[in-house]
């Protein structure tokens, strides 16, 4: 089944796991694909851990990524990345925002917050590119943009060319919320440089 | 605000299980649908009520959608209803006559299970309803087969004559995958034919008719024998053969693609005998199935042995990586440790109320009061369970905090005689079920103070409309039930009923004592909206002044997700004790100013963001 891609995006109930998710799936389908989408438990609209799993190739079964077999984990907070770690594949990737979003539960001194997770991940060996999405988007004008950052930052790791994913994006936008078409393809960008990407022609 | 009621054209296109659902019964002509929401179901009625040429509508239960939906198929149109497994629970008293009775215009019952429990109160698995009304279930595996047997499930409703269980479960609801769809038809019901003996289900109409039951019954297990949509899938290594309904079969491919497969997606009733012709094949047979050992116990009794839950668990999801050790143990191997990473052990993170719920003042005043027994109930206010409020004490079923709260009360011994029994119950909920338990409560003069949450809006599900907004399903006016009247008019002294806003502690705080100290039954009702809903109107946030803080963490303790500790320190009283400190921050951007958090801060270190303005000083009360 090694023709299959799987990808494991991670993140807290609010933050756009979902619509980012969605939108890797538009661009797979877009390539013909077969493709399936799903999300893991918890009461995520609430603030809960968020799981989207996106599977795509000739064709795909279940729609669950097996523990141990994502090529790609794109986390949108870094305890939920440093949570989901063992997701990943021997040799995977993690694109993780090193931003944090500390819940109620740490708050009231019942748990502690993970000293460093990025550091943590690197430590079990892990190929880790992080970089702070939150305040890339925030410095762009926009705290929403973090989702288009993080696509941005996944767009060279994918089996299909960026520029695929930032149509998917940018056709998303233009059709819903054209004023925000160039601050996405902005956001983008600074997605792909954060990890060492260069930049796409327009 | 009429809905724009634009239909996509017939395309591929990227749908999830509900969406599926909702197109197939949208093209298979159906005139009527309803539901009420319910997590996974909810999107299905949701979709529908974006199409043009049938009735939707939200219910206020599920035992009436499928009421609506009978009669809609009593004068010959297709008729459809949605819920969640619970819910069935609900509606079986309809649909135990409606089996009866049988169908005219076909009649889908999509039922939703929450295996793997994401956001329910049980798991159980809905199929036993097929076999206990005698009606077909059928089992799609993903979104393709959804849209697929739904439109296969109004014609088997129309051939049998009977009410048709649409079995998903949340891997299918909320899994997307591509879809090849197809246009609307239109059928005009044949109108109703008066026929007591049919329709007017009295002992001596109803004998009679028990029969067809089983005659139908019959019908369709000859059918599911032969039905495309049970199939046999081959496969080189014949040392296993699995039998596989819904999504289980997508996993047991995945992790097994050479081992042959016998998919049912009209399981019940059971093809036997092709199962036994299958059995015949393999070497030996595994079961996998969600939840309950239903098809292995049918299996079993007809003399085909079989593995399932044996090996496999009896709760939650089988997906690869449970099939994959489960099924190598079975076969004798040796199963060998995992390559990757193993799991991170993080704080857990569980759902928390929203940004200045109107429901935080509530549970902060519950969490402050000693002496109270609180019964809670279905809904986001169920959350109030949780840290840092810890404030519920049970929480059964839907409107089930009426009932609960009068039988603590009557039931309770010298141990809890000085405490008092409130019960929480939010606008919806209490429609839903929750009305005939007040009025169980007033009719046997039980001791109990009900907290009625209205937030103008069925919450947890995402905001969907009911009687008490003044709007339906199509977001259009309609007449809005006056709460307190109603209340009234179940019982409860005019004088013991009292409206307050939930943002206001003191005054929640006095109204909860008051009338916590009368003996007998009242009614709070709360009248702030859902911060989720499009009239819920922010105000201006606030910050706080850092050198004013002194740590005290009452503010923390309403528990709104925009309160930040920034630091950790302990200090020693003057009487010797030590206590903790909580220093901290507002995420200004999120906080919508409703106040709440300003009002146990005694230091007034809370302030509006906008520092020309000074914040009004409330007194509360701390018991
Ligand atoms: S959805 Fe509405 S009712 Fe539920 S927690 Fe949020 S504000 Fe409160
Ligand atoms: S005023 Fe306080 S409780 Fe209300 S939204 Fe802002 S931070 Fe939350």
């Amino acid at each position: 089944m090694s023709q299959i891609t799987n990808i494991l995006v991670c993140g807290v109930g609010g933050q756009g796991v979902m619509t980012a998710t969605e939108i890797l799936a538009e661009a797979a389908i877009s390539l013909a694909f077969d493709v399936k989408k799903t999300e893991v438990a918890g009461m995520s609209q609430r603030g809960g851990v968020v799981t989207s799993h996106l599977r795509f190739g000739r064709v795909v079964l279940s729609p669950q990524i097996v523990p141990g077999e994502a090529d790609l984990l794109i986390g949108f907070e870094s305890a939920e990345a440093l949570r989901w770690s063992h997701m990943l594949k021997p040799g995977g990737v993690a694109l993780v925002n090193s931003g944090r979003i500390v819940p109620p539960v740490v708050n009231l001194g019942l748990f502690d917050y993970p000293e460093d997770p990025v550091a943590k991940m690197r430590a079990l060996g892990l190929t880790v590119h992080a970089f702070d999405a939150t305040t890339i988007a925030t410095d762009l004008g926009n705290i929403r943009l973090g989702n288009t950052v993080m696509l941005g930052a996944c767009a060279d790791h994918l089996p299909f060319p960026a520029q695929v994913l930032r149509d998917a994006v940018l056709a998303r936008f233009g059709t819903r919320k054209p004023h925000l078409v160039e601050a996405n393809r902005q956001a983008f960008e600074a997605g792909r440089q954060a990890v060492g990407g260069d930049a796409l022609a327009a | 605000m009429p809905v724009t009621q634009t239909v996509p054209a017939a395309a591929r296109m990227f749908l999830s299980g509900n969406d599926a659902v909702a197109r197939a019964v949208w093209e298979a002509g159906t005139r009527v649908a309803a539901a009420y929401p319910g997590t996974p179901s909810t999107e299905i009625l949701e979709v529908l009520s974006r199409y043009p040429d049938l009735h939707t509508e939200w219910s206020v239960n599920e035992k009436v959608s499928m009421e609506v939906a009978l009669g809609a198929s009593m004068v010959g149109a297709r008729a459809f209803c949605a819920m969640k497994h619970v819910g069935l629970n609900v509606a079986s008293d309809a649909l135990m006559t409606m089996t009866v009775t049988g169908t005219e215009g076909g009649l889908v019952i999509a039922v939703a299970d929450d295996v793997g429990m994401s956001s329910s109160q049980n798991e159980q698995d809905s199929r036993y309803w097929g076999r206990f009304a005698h009606v077909p279930v059928l089992e799609p595996a993903d979104s393709h087969e959804a849209y697929a047997m739904t439109l296969a499930a109004f014609e088997l409703s129309e051939r049998l004559k009977s009410p048709v269980i649409l079995r998903l479960t949340t891997r299918i609801c909320h899994v997307k995958g591509v879809v090849q769809t197809g246009e609307r038809i239109e059928i005009e019901p044949a109108g109703f034919v008066k026929d007591p003996r049919h329709w007017v289900m009295v002992p001596g109409n109803a004998k009679p008719r028990l029969p067809s039951m089983f005659v139908r019954e019959a019908a369709a297990r000859a059918e599911a024998e032969i039905s495309p949509l049970n199939f046999q899938v081959d496969g080189s290594d014949r040392r296993i053969g699995f039998v596989a309904s819904g999504p289980t079969f997508m996993h047991v491919r995945e992790a097994f693609p050479d081992a042959p497969v016998f998919k049912l997606g009209l399981s019940c009733p059971p093809p036997l005998e092709s199962l036994r012709r299958f059995a015949g094949t393999v070497d030996s047979v595994l079961v996998v199935e969600e939840t309950e050992p239903l098809l292995e116990t049918e299996m079993k009794a007809a003399g085909i042995a079989c593995h399932g839950k044996d090996v496999l668990p009896r709760i939650g999801e089988l997906a690869p990586d449970v099939l994959e050790p489960a099924v190598r143990r079975l076969r004798g191997e040796v199963v060998p440790e995992p390559e990757h990473v193993p799991a991170q052990q993080v704080f857990p993170r569980p759902p928390t109320m929203c940004v200045a719920c109107p429901h935080l003042g509530v549970y902060y005043t519950l969490s402050q009061m000693r002496n109270v027994i609180i019964s809670g109930d279905i809904g986001c206010y169920t959350l109030g369970a949780g840290h840092p409020w810890n404030a519920l004490d049970s929480c059964i079923s839907m409107g089930a905090s009426m009932g609960t709260a009068l039988g603590m009360d009557k039931g309770r011994g010298k141990v809890d005689e000085n405490k008092k029994v409130v019960a929480v119950i939010g606008d919806s909920t209490f429609m839903h079920m929750g009305m005939q338990g007040l009025l169980d409560i007033t009719w046997n003069r039980g001791n109990v103070t009900v907290l009625l949450l209205d937030n103008r809006a069925v919450g947890m599900t995402g905001g969907q409309d009911n009687p008490g907004t003044g709007r339906d399903i199509h977001g259009e006016e309609t007449p809005r039930v006056d709460f307190a009247k109603l209340c009234e008019a179940l019982g409860v002294k005019s004088e013991r009923i009292r409206v307050v806003d939930p943002y206001e502690l003191p005054v929640l705080f006095k109204a909860l004592r008051e009338e916590t100290k009368i003996e007998e039954p009242s009614v709070i009702i709360t009248n702030r909206p859902c911060v989720l809903i499009d009239h819920y109107q922010p105000a201006k946030s606030y910050t706080v002044i850092e050198d004013r803080c002194t740590g005290c963490g009452n503010c923390v303790e309403v528990g709104c997700p925009a309160i930040h500790v920034t630091r950790r320190d302990k200090a020693v009283k003057a009487s010797g004790k030590e206590v903790d400190l909580s220093f901290v921050r507002i995420e200004t951007s999120a906080c919508t100013g409703c106040g709440l958090c300003v009002q146990p801060c005694a230091p007034e270190a809370i302030v509006h963001a906008d520092p020309v303005q000074s914040v009004q000083s409330v007194q509360f009360v701390r018991k």
